[in-house]
């Protein structure tokens, strides 16, 4: 079963944001959108919830047109949205309240599904806290229980880490492995490689709108890069390429780091090593030397 | 684009209750002081004007100053909480605070939200007014059984007042508009549409321009009520105000869709 379904959507506002973009989640699936900022990611999200209308495609989210009826669609997804909105005067438990209020739940449904969100959010002891009173991660967890109040099929989240220190992010991750060991499907906005790489079965990479890679994170390294990476920190990146452009299959500069992309990295290495005020690390590739390969950039946070 | 605005209507009759439950639920937390708040504009002016001015000047309409007075009281504080809400708080909802935004990924519509926060405004319209009534009453300037027939009078225009205050709302760049809306529409309502003195006493055109607004159809309602008397054109003041709920809601509406949707 599709779950999102995009096609030839186009959205533009004081310039184009969404150009022509088109990608199928799953149900059950964990589906990335990988862009740096003004990529167009959250606004697909939005797109997706009919909270925007494209100027042209067509979208389909849970076998409902959207925004046409995005209504009957938003009755079956739970938002974690980019910017904490939850009440702060409230209390964690207000905050569920309310919120299954909105869907139309009743006191009673509402009340029986508090504790295994409680529960699932670590919040257990937090129930009566004002939010005010909360930290940032669990601000985060309390958003995303209470994205879960109306048992959603689908989960839709922008940045769903962004501004958390690791520590919460990972708890984050792991909250969210869950899910979709439960079933759920998630779509996700991110311009954090790690994010993507930990979380998500396949990847939309975005740049200005555009799609510019889309697959399994793992096939994307491999058919992007496919060989150890070493990054080299101090001297002269351009003179140091030139030293071990014979051993590099491809040499990638940016600001004052060089990497290299080497089949057999012990000889660039070799090359390097020994010389003063140089840095080395040798690594396996990830998704930010796909990102840089495919823009020619790094992706900033 | 009919389609889309379509999509922006309420939903059904009752999804609004989620959203006015959820401002009474924040209002709960600091009722008395807010209550309080509300009430002590209206009740200087009352005593201040009804007893400062009112030994000063004979009957009024066939009343003593402060008995006339009252019933401006009852339809200005009405007018002033609505408007505040909505200007104030409303506008905090929809930016900074996010909670709009919120209910937007939920399954309600933005009218529902709109509904929710106009029958908010009007419920906190029908406390203030419903307080200074009671001190009136209290103090004999009308009769008890009275109250029964303005509640829904003052409740209506409380939603009128919120509707109107509204579009403002979904207007304002930023808080500090709303004070054109203060000294350029609601002020001069308060001299205009007989609060504090009687409307015959305008020059024509003003009286003409009077009879248009909202603030004076309250008062003619409301004033009658109090005071005992029978009302005249009932239909055309309720419906006057039935105007001024329906056609801002819908304007509204569509304003904030290109706002916050677009």
């Amino acid at each position: 079963m599709v779950a999102i379904d995009l096609t030839d959507v186009s959205k533009t506002y004081d310039k184009l944001v969404v150009d022509r973009l088109s990608f199928r989640v799953a149900a059950g699936e964990c589906f990335g959108l990988l862009g740096p900022n003004g990529a167009g990611k959250s606004t697909i999200a939005r797109m997706v919830l009919g909270m925007t209308s494209p100027d042209a495609g067509k979208i389909t989210v849970l076998g409902v047109p959207v925004p046409a009826r995005a209504r009957l669609a938003r009755m079956r997804i739970g938002v974690v949205p980019q910017f904490d909105n939850l009440d702060t005067t409230f209390t964690v438990r207000e905050n569920l309240l309310v919120f299954g209020r909105y869907f139309r739940m009743s006191r009673r449904q509402i009340d029986a599904v508090i504790p295994s969100l409680l529960e699932f959010a670590r919040l257990e002891n937090k129930a009566d806290a004002r939010v005010a009173e909360l930290s940032g991660g669990m601000k985060r967890r309390l958003t995303l229980a209470r994205a879960l109040i109306n048992d959603p099929h689908l989960l839709v989240m922008d940045e769903p880490t962004t501004g958390l220190d690791p520590q919460a992010r990972h708890l984050i991750w792991e909250r969210l492995r869950s899910l979709l060991a439960r079933g759920k499907t998630i779509l996700l906005t991110t311009h954090f490689m790690e994010e993507a790489e930990r979380l998500c079965d396949r990847l939309c990479v975005m740049e200005e709108g555009r799609k510019i890679a889309e697959g399994r994170p793992s096939a994307l390294i491999d058919e992007q890069i496919g060989c150890d990476v070493v990054e080299v920190y101090g001297g002269n990146p351009h003179e140091l390429g030139a030293l071990i452009r014979p051993y590099a299959q491809r040499i990638e500069v940016s600001g004052e780091t060089l990497f290299c992309y080497a089949p057999d990295p012990e000889q660039v290495l070799a090359q390097l090593r020994g010389r003063a005020g140089l840095r080395l690390l040798q690594r396996p590739p990830n998704l930010e030397d796909v990102f840089l390969r495919l823009t020619g950039r790094e992706m900033e946070d | 684009m009919g389609e889309r605005y379509a999509a922006g209507m309420p939903a059904n009759a009752w999804n609004w209750v989620a959203v006015w439950r959820r401002n009474y639920l924040g209002w709960k937390k600091i009722g008395l002081a807010s209550v309080l708040g509300n009430l002590a504009d209206p009740m200087i002016y009352l005593f201040g004007l009804g007893f400062g001015i009112g030994t000063m000047i004979g009957p009024v309409e066939g009343t003593s100053y402060i008995a006339f007075l009252a019933a401006g009281m009852v339809a200005t504080s009405a007018m002033a909480s609505a408007t505040a809400e909505t200007v104030y708080g409303s506008f905090g909802r929809m930016g900074d605070q996010r909670t709009w935004e919120g209910m937007l990924c939920t399954q309600l519509t933005l009218g529902d939200i709109l509904l929710g926060e106009l029958a908010w405004a009007a419920t906190k319209a029908l406390m203030a007014g419903t307080a200074i009534t009671i001190v009136a009453t209290t103090l004999g300037y009308a009769s008890w059984p009275s109250i029964l027939c303005l509640l829904p009078v003052i409740a209506l225009s409380g939603l009128a007042f919120a509707s109107l205050a509204m579009v403002v709302t979904a207007l304002a760049p930023s808080y500090e508009y709303f004070i054109f809306y203060n000294t350029l529409v609601i002020t001069p309502m308060l001299f205009l549409c007989g609060a504090m003195f009687p409307v015959n006493q305008l020059p024509g055109a003003f009286q003409d321009v009077a009879s248009l607004l909202p603030l004076a159809h309250a008062i003619d309602l409301i004033r009658p009520a109090m005071l005992g008397r029978p009302a005249g054109s009932m239909g055309l003041h309720i419906g006057a105000l039935c105007i001024y709920t329906v056609l801002p809601f819908f304007l509204s509406v569509a304003l904030f869709r290109r706002r916050l949707m677009r």
